[in-house]
């Protein structure tokens, strides 16, 4: 579903941040994206959000394609991959309710459409109660999981996250990635970066791919494939 | 509903951004209304003076009237000619002496008649400039009992140099103000859209269209415009109240101008906000 076929991106100030960096991700698979501050996670999901365009090769996701891909089809892809932020970027002027239902409104879904699906994906998370708390009423781990419902919204069938549980405490963190595996039941798949060790460590059947200085140095996958042949 | 609901609430949560764009726009083109109002004067004034242009054919002593009045016909047919008028050497000769009443006593003891009688020949709206002027004139020399033809060449053109300078004054000033107005609601957009910065990156991550991030922008553009459009309006109409009557007479711009200087005003708000949330949104992206 997603495909990253020798995929290098430079930019002009910086130089390269990715190096031939090839993939697949299938559909209803969760991976975990790790490496050092700098390695290129974030790039990667930029580059499947179609934020920006690879120097070199190709990256697929569903049936778009960063060789062929217009402008205005962007939204809709967009509207295939949720993305959910270390920072969680919610609206502080808005209730938990009303930034979720912000993405809904931005993508067309009607009023009472929207209402109903509001209340769906806030108790999805766990937060039907505090549907009409703002943002700086709610804990980090709380927060965060108004982001994931907002990411959902747009019933996407990848979600991006990017250090999702950087700025939260162990216990929020595992609460966060549960919900995370909960989705992934459902069927979505899910990208997580992350650079703690210690949740790739309590989950270790989770696939792993490992960036160092832009390129791939490690996919479990992999290992796992070559073990078997 | 939900575009004009986000461009009241951007107004709303800059109103000193969004009064000191309405203001730039209304005082802009407040300087245009003056101008139009000046203009629209101007051109009324030589509307007067232009309609005053004839061409005036004096025919040879002697000439039989009723060549004259055949001529006469013929004359009336040319599609630039709207009258003319035969003066026989009596008329012309009671004309002058009504109009220039100090030479009265000179006129009363002529013993011959030395004026000659003339064909004056009036003109169509769209004929009285110089090339149509002095076509209709060369026509009339073709009659051999025409004498002389005069249409006070230097005054047509004068007429019409004076209009073309206005008319190109008119544009240059449009444009420049134009120009300032589409800046200036382009600079409002640009501060609205980083105040907004964080609502439009959301927009696009959950995959908003560009059409519906924009539409909020260019109503308040609209808005914008269109506020600006009405306050020069009242301050060009406050103006033209203070000083007609009191330093000259004056007449007020015809409807359609304000109209339309309104509504272009609002759309150019419009535009110009288009402009600059478009670009803003394409920097953002590789694609």
């Amino acid at each position: 579903m997603i495909r990253f076929d020798r995929v290098t991106k430079r930019y002009p100030r910086t130089g390269a941040a990715l190096e031939e960096v090839s993939f697949y991700l299938r559909k209803g698979e969760f991976a975990f994206l790790t490496g050092p501050s700098g390695a290129g996670k974030t790039t990667i999901l930029r580059l499947i959000h179609m934020h920006t365009l690879p120097s070199e090769g190709t990256v697929r996701v569903s049936k778009f394609s960063s060789d062929s891909i217009r402008r205005r089809d962007v939204p809709q892809l967009r509207r295939r991959v949720g993305y959910v932020f270390q920072d969680f970027r919610l609206l502080e002027r808005m209730t938990a309710a009303e930034n979720v239902s912000f993405a809904l409104e931005a993508t067309g879904v009607p009023g009472r459409k929207a209402r109903k699906k509001v209340q769906e994906l806030l108790s999805h998370v766990g937060l039907a109660a505090k549907a009409r708390s703002h943002p700086s009423e709610l804990s980090g781990g709380e927060r965060q999981r108004v982001a994931i419902a907002r990411a959902l919204a747009t019933d996407p069938l990848v979600l991006l996250a990017d250090e999702p549980t950087g700025n939260l405490d162990r216990r929020a963190a595992d609460g966060v990635f549960e919900l995370m595996r909960r989705i992934n039941d459902l069927g979505m798949a899910v990208l997580f970066a992350t650079h703690d060790a210690g949740l790739l460590h309590r989950h270790r059947d989770v696939r792993v791919l490992e960036l160092e200085h832009g390129s791939l140095v490690y996919d479990s996958a992999a290992e796992a494939r070559e073990a078997g042949a | 509903m939900r575009a004009l609901r986000e461009a009241l609430t951007g107004l709303r949560r800059a109103p000193l951004l969004g009064f000191l764009s309405v203001t730039s726009i209304g005082f802009g083109l407040f300087i245009l209304g003056l101008f139009g109002l000046t203009a629209h004067n101007i051109d009324l004034a030589l509307a007067s003076v232009e309609r005053q242009v004839q061409v005036v054919a004096y025919l040879q002593e002697g000439t039989d009237p009723a060549r004259a009045d055949v001529a006469r016909k013929e004359i009336e047919s040319y599609p630039e000619v709207s009258g003319v008028r035969y003066v026989s050497k009596v008329e012309a000769l009671h004309d002058a002496s009504q109009e220039l009443t100090e030479f009265s006593d000179v006129f009363s003891d002529l013993e011959v008649n030395p004026l000659p009688a003339s064909l004056e020949v009036s003109l169509r709206p769209g004929s009285r400039n110089p090339e149509a002027v002095k076509r209709v004139a060369d026509r009339l020399r073709a009659y051999d009992f025409v004498d002389d033809v005069r249409f006070g060449r230097e005054w047509v053109e004068r007429i019409f140099s004076l209009r073309r300078i206005a008319g190109l004054a008119a544009l240059v000033l449009g444009g420049a103000f134009a120009l300032v107005a589409i800046m200036l609601v382009g600079t409002a957009v640009r501060m609205a859209i980083l105040a907004r910065s964080e609502e439009i990156a959301i927009m696009q991550t959950v995959g908003a269209t560009e059409g519906y991030i924009r539409r909020p922008f260019m109503i308040e553009g609209l808005v914008t415009g269109l506020c600006g459009g009405g306050l020069a309006f009242g301050l060009t109409w406050g103006t033209y109240r203070l000083v007609d009557g009191t330093f000259l007479d004056l007449a007020w711009m015809p409807d359609l101008w304000i109209v339309g200087g309104v509504a272009a005003a609002a759309v150019l708000g419009m535009l110009a906000a288009r402009r600059a949330v478009r670009r803003e949104l394409r920097g953002l992206y590789d694609l």
